[in-house]
């Protein structure tokens, strides 16, 4: 907890800078799906980056990862640029682990719980370069008590259909513990898990911080888990971030139009009049000019943009990028008036 | 007020290779005409078994006991014509998955209007088109619609699209199993907007199965909570999401936080443990080996629901006790 103020001067373990990335469509047409992101994550840092389908929070999450290589803007890991070689990744894989969303999808059917988690052990050689010179018995076993899993020997010759969701959830977090990662991406850890088991597998995450000082970025729609364990939110909106702060002043005082509209429709928030806004995030092949928001956007349909003067801003002028700084930023002509007369 | 459905004392068992998987055990539910009534629950509980029998879906291998009552007929005794004739028309489901309920190669259209065809003959084809186009429109989407094919279609259009089915044949009551699991928040937002405008326009009854009880409090009007089978706890929505008797309730009421709320902050909550394997079910209360106010009397016998004041019921021995 001592985390998120303190941190605020360290260098980011992770950063991404200006990242965009282009899919090409089949009809020739290009899809940016991230037009110039900014995230920064520091040591024993938990942010959440949210969103709905199609903000680009699973791309981002990628271009994190290495998985995805930017079209333009950079990745950073402790100071210096991705290197895309196959053998910077293969060294860079050993930092920062994925922890894919849909547990049951993920793990393969005919390997054991030992197997899955000792397949990274073996390809990245870590049963060499041990230091303490331990066996991959013991790695193995290392990584599913830290997943949770207690005893370990007990689930070594478990296949997947013999485990619980949860058990498949933490089976697919030791595999990523076994390569000793600085960091780890959890794409929507717990959104199969029943309600029951959620909690656990948060709190793992948090003890993982804790213990281990990983940093963490999950990717997830769901703001509740976000205020269970995140330090830092990062809301995006068609390919880029569009409100940045610390969890409480984002969900506790949201400024983006955006935010607050995601805020009031979890459901448990009865104080709030429902902002439910209609359709769904546009097509990122037609970005739309202005601010990317401004087609949905409640402030500008019910005319507060328009009274504080900033209506055809909204619909011509196109936001810079929020930069990955720990202040509270977001990306909105309203908002930017608003702040200068108060 | 009609009652629209009925269960009473309705238990489902599995046959399987290991012998009989009791999932349903003596479960009562009645839903009104215009009311929402919300069943929540883990996976195994029981929640989907209990929605297949309201329309006598559940698999050869399942054994039913208890009565079924729709629109106040026997659905287990009754013969395949009634029963044909009151699946869509009578009571319709909107199956959970909408990518994987509706079939790939046909366009919406054919989707919507093949239960219209098989309920009512002699309709003419521009009669129908002009039907699943207001139907469309009746779920938010644009009647011009119905020519795409489900990959065209976003989640929360095709669920929209799932949505139009369960009404072509203007049912009294829809059942809705797990309607927005897999949406965005947003989305999820619009569509539980569009069955409780749906309830209020058509006066329909409707049954939400659900695991997210923060969900059901927000649309529904009572809620059921079930484990392992049975009822643990029922009461109105706000009072059971808000204030749960059952621990289990707790638990789950718990497990979405109420943001904003600092207790909430680094504290994730949940459940040690798994749902019991409901062959091997605990002797006593079957949350016993999960709870966390279990005492030596919980593992005694099976505690029965308890009627508390209002409409309220939990069957927890220790209710009440501080």
């Amino acid at each position: 907890m001592s985390v998120a103020g303190t941190a605020t001067e360290e260098q980011p373990l992770i950063e991404a800078r200006g990242v965009q990335v282009d899919f090409a469509t089949r009809s020739g047409s290009v899809a940016r799906a991230l037009d110039g992101a900014d995230l920064s994550v520091r040591r024993g840092e938990i942010v959440a980056l949210v969103g709905e389908s199609g903000s680009g929070k699973t791309t981002l999450a990628r271009s994190l990862m290495g998985l995805q290589r930017p079209s333009s803007g950079e990745v950073f890991f402790d100071g210096a640029p991705l290197d895309y070689s196959i053998r910077g990744l293969r060294r860079f894989r050993n930092q920062v682990q994925m922890v894919l969303q849909d547990a049951a999808g993920s793990l393969n059917p005919r390997q054991t719980v030992y197997e899955s988690v000792a397949e990274g052990i073996r390809l990245h050689g870590k049963v060499a370069e041990d230091p303490q010179g331990r066996t991959e018995v013991d790695l193995v076993s290392a990584a599913l008590s830290d997943a949770g899993l207690r005893p370990p020997d007990r689930l070594f010759l478990r296949y997947p259909h013999e485990l619980s969701g949860g058990q498949k959830q933490r089976v697919l977090i030791a595999g990523a513990l076994a390569l000793r990662p600085q960091m780890l991406i959890a794409d929507e850890p717990v959104s199969s898990l029943d309600a029951s088991i959620r909690g656990e597998i948060l709190a793992l995450l948090l003890g993982l911080r804790e213990e281990l000082g990983l940093g963490i970025v999950v990717v997830t729609h769901d703001l509740g888990l976000a205020w269970n364990i995140a330090d830092r939110i990062a809301v995006m909106y068609l390919g880029r971030v569009v409100e940045s702060g610390t969890t409480e002043e984002v969900l506790g005082s949201p400024r983006h139009p955006y935010t607050k509209a995601l805020l009031s429709v979890v459901p448990e928030i009865e104080h709030i009049e429902p902002i439910v806004l209609t359709g769904e995030i546009p097509d990122p092949t037609r970005i739309p000019g202005g601010c990317r928001f401004h087609p949905r956007c409640p402030a500008l349909a019910d005319g507060s943009a328009a009274a504080a003067g900033v209506d055809e801003q909204c619909r011509t002028e196109p936001l810079a990028p929020l930069p990955a700084t720990g202040v509270h930023r977001v990306a909105c002509h309203l908002d930017t008036v608003l702040n200068i007369v108060s | 007020m009609t009652e629209l459905l009925a269960l009473r004392d309705v238990s489902v068992s599995y046959g399987t290779l290991d012998g009989p998987l009791p999932a349903v055990r003596g479960v009562d539910v009645v839903v009104h005409a215009g009311e929402v009534v919300g069943v929540a629950g883990e996976s195994g509980c029981g929640k989907s078994t209990l929605a297949s029998t309201v329309l006598r879906l559940q698999p050869k291998s399942a054994t039913v006991s208890g009565t079924v009552e729709v629109l106040g007929a026997d659905v287990l005794t009754m013969g395949w014509g009634d029963l044909r004739a009151l699946r869509w028309a009578g009571a319709s489901i909107v199956f959970q998955g909408a990518l994987h309920s509706l079939n790939p190669v046909h366009r919406v259209e054919r989707q919507i209007d093949e239960a219209i065809r098989v309920h009512e003959s002699g309709v003419s084809d521009d009669a129908i088109e002009e039907r699943v186009g207001a139907l469309l429109e009746q779920v938010g989407l644009p009647p011009a619609r119905m020519r795409a094919y489900p990959h065209q279609l976003s989640g929360g259009q095709r669920q929209r699209v799932m949505i139009a089915m369960a009404l072509a044949c203007r049912p009294s009551l829809i059942i809705a199993d797990e309607p927005t699991t897999a949406l965005d928040v947003m989305v999820q937002a619009q569509i539980l907007d569009l069955l409780s405008g749906l309830v209020k326009d058509l006066g329909v009854g409707m049954m939400i199965i659900s695991h997210d009880l923060s969900v059901l409090a927000d649309v529904c009007d009572r809620v059921l909570v079930m484990y392992a089978g049975r009822i643990v706890e029922s009461g109105s929505a706000q009072q059971v999401f808000s204030d749960p008797q059952h621990p289990y309730t707790r638990a789950l009421s718990g497990a979405f936080p109420r943001i904003g709320d600092p207790a909430a902050r680094y504290a994730p909550t949940g459940l040690a443990g798994d749902p019991p394997d409901p062959r091997e079910l605990p002797t006593g209360c079957s949350f016993a080996p999960r709870c966390p106010r279990v005492v030596d009397r919980c593992r005694e016998a099976e505690p029965p629901l308890l009627q508390l004041e209002g409409e309220r019921a939990a069957a927890c021995i220790r209710v009440g006790e501080p």
